[in-house]
């Protein structure tokens, strides 16, 4: 069975996911992954010609809250579960590309 | 340097914070600065489990933006997750609009130095959630504050329709004054309100073939000066690369670049190995949001006149010179204390000077708008009219002005008060005059003989019927009336 992800695609797929994986891993995940994507392909032998396009699968739509501010957690509760912090800060390996999407 | 023909091309991306009360997805306040991590909730700190809602707020005020802006509303839009893995964004994802956007396809009209307009396209406008803030300075790691996670962003993205530093800054200029105009964003530069993001790049001609240099992306841009001079900086540094290397745009040598604002210059970034992959995908945790007539027709009732339309109507029907309409049109309450001014019959050149001379002023130093200094725009109207029918003079507008600010008092009263009224009735000056004249027979010859000497006799003689009306008469009276009896007597 030729696998559908390879090796290569398996460890890029690890980067953007910031997991460290072994060669062993890799070699199993790239056999995992392609044997999903082999069985939802079942799903192509469905006909959707006449089926829209879903966006969500709830039938529900337009869901507001208010503008209204409401109480938020102190710092200390905010940092609490952080593994590392400074101050009131979280505090993590330096960034060197300060580059965000936002 | 041999001369080049070229043409510089310039799209935006604009981020502009909208001005709710809350973030986008849960209830903390938004804020400027403050304690970090003190506007935080499991939601915006990403907590698993948790369920983000959306601010019924923001997305009106985006879709109010979206209509000034002339795009486009789809009955249909939906959410979408970008990830990335980024600590500033601890969900590793940012809830974002990928194939069915809030809104699209509209065009801003900007005003241009020849007094003319341009209309920048506009391909799309969506909303979207902000990041936290990292800092780097404290020591060997970075510290993330996420108060400012999950603050709604309305990011505009234009088309390449911008052709110089100078568009790309009225462009700038003019958001800023619609998004403040409809109350949408403070759009405070300062404190990151809007922040923009040029594509930068030249299109030359060279023995008469075209040749397109790549593109510049430079990043967070969050004033009118550097914005302006990025572009400037790029035009100069793409020409020079162009003719070195002969370097074209092509395939993945787009390019990242910040702004040194010491050295006013552009600088490369670190740049990136590969391509990012956002991998979008429908946010399962938020539902669409579909539009109806009924709904649209409501946040349409809240658009109000643009203040592009507004500067223009100044001029057109109020004959103010553009960069008098300009400077009143700058805020809305500003443009709307004038208008109505002289909606109340009020000469529009006149209420303009008064408050470009005194108004304008007090409110600069007073820090608000000058239709916030308290007083009304009757008492404006009022206190102009006042000045055209000569009952008080210019000087004396100025001082009404700034006392009507601190007294509940018309002008015709303060005028009164302050004995500022001035002296029209001709029956009355003529007794000055006639005692003037009467009084300086030298004064009197020498302003008839038509010497040199008569110009500067004619200013005493009117100084003197000014000091006798104790500075209340209107000069233009004494003035007819001076040189009515001295042509007389002749
Ligand atoms: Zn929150």
């Amino acid at each position: 069975m030729s696998n559908k992800i390879d090796e290569a695609q398996a460890r890029q797929v690890a980067k953007l996911s910031r997991l460290d994986l072994t060669d062993d891993e890799i070699k199993r995940f790239s056999g995992d992954l392609s044997s999903i994507l082999e069985y939802i392909e079942k799903l192509d032998e469905l006909n959707t010609d006449s089926v829209e396009p879903l966006a969500h699968c709830l039938p529900v739509h337009n869901v507001f809250r208010a503008d209204v501010p409401k109480e938020s957690l102190t710092a200390e509760q905010a940092v609490a579960n952080a593994p590392e912090r400074y101050d009131n800060y979280f505090k993590v390996p330096k960034v060197l590309d300060d580059n965000s999407g936002a | 340097m041999s001369e080049l023909e070229y043409k510089v091309i310039v799209g935006l991306e604009i981020h502009v914070q909208l001005a709710t009360r809350t973030k986008m997805f849960c209830s903390c306040g938004l804020g400027f600065g403050g304690e970090a991590n003190t506007r935080v909730c499991p939601v915006c700190i990403g907590m698993p489990g948790v369920l983000p809602v959306m601010n019924k707020q923001a997305f009106e005020y985006s879709v109010l933006a979206a209509l000034a802006l002339n795009c486009n509303i789809p009955s249909f839009t939906k959410w979408d997750r970008k990830s990335y893995y980024y600590p500033d964004l601890p969900k590793n994802y940012q809830i974002s609009q990928y194939d069915l956007p809030m809104s699209e396809h509209g065009y801003i009209e900007i005003p241009l130095e020849d007094g003319t307009t341009k209309k920048i396209r506009i391909l799309r406008a969506h909303l979207e959630e902000d990041a936290g803030k990292n800092t780097h300075t404290f020591g060997n790691f970075s510290a993330i504050d996420l108060n400012r996670t999950g603050t709604p962003l309305l990011e505009i993205v234009t088309e390449p329709d911008l052709s110089s530093g100078a568009e790309v800054k009225a462009l700038a200029v003019e958001l800023q004054r619609i998004v403040r105009y409809l109350g949408v964003s403070h759009g405070d530069m300062q404190k990151g309100h809007m922040r923009f993001e040029p594509n930068i790049n030249l299109e030359i001609i060279k023995e008469g073939k075209a040749y397109r240099t790549p593109i510049t992306e430079v990043k967070n841009l969050n004033s009118f000066r550097a914005l302006e001079g990025s572009v400037k900086y790029e035009t100069v540094r793409q020409l020079d690369e162009f003719m070195e290397t002969g370097v074209t745009f092509g395939m993945g040598n787009k390019r990242t670049f910040g702004w040194d604002d010491v050295n006013e210059c552009t600088v490369l970034q670190r740049e990136k190995e590969e391509a990012h992959d956002y991998r979008y995908f429908p946010d399962p945790d938020l539902v669409p949001v579909e539009m109806n007539d009924e709904w649209l027709a409501e946040i349409k009732g809240q658009l109000c006149e643009l203040p592009i339309q507004k500067q223009q109507r100044f001029v057109d029907e109020y004959k103010l010179s553009e960069y008098d309409a300009a400077v009143l049109t700058g805020d809305r309450a500003t443009a709307e204390f004038f208008d109505g001014a002289v909606k109340l019959g009020a000469d529009a050149k006149r209420v303009c000077n008064i408050l470009t001379q005194t108004g304008l002023k007090m409110a600069n130093e007073k820090g608000c708008s000058a239709a916030e200094l308290g007083v009304s725009v009757e008492n404006l109207a009022t206190l102009a009219k006042m000045v055209d029918a000569g009952d008080i003079n210019a000087n004396a507008a100025t001082k009404i002005f700034e006392e009507m600010t601190a007294s509940d008092k018309g002008p015709a009263v303060l005028a009164g008060k302050l004995n500022l009224v001035q002296k029209s009735d001709a029956g009355e000056i003529e007794g000055f005059v006639d005692e003037v004249l009467g009084a300086n027979a030298e004064a009197v010859a020498e302003a008839k003989s038509g010497s040199k000497k008569s110009k500067k006799a004619m200013g005493f003689l009117m100084g003197q019927v000014m000091q006798k009306s104790k500075g209340q008469a209107n000069p233009q009276v004494v003035s007819q009336l001076l040189n009515k009896k001295l042509g007389e007597s002749e």
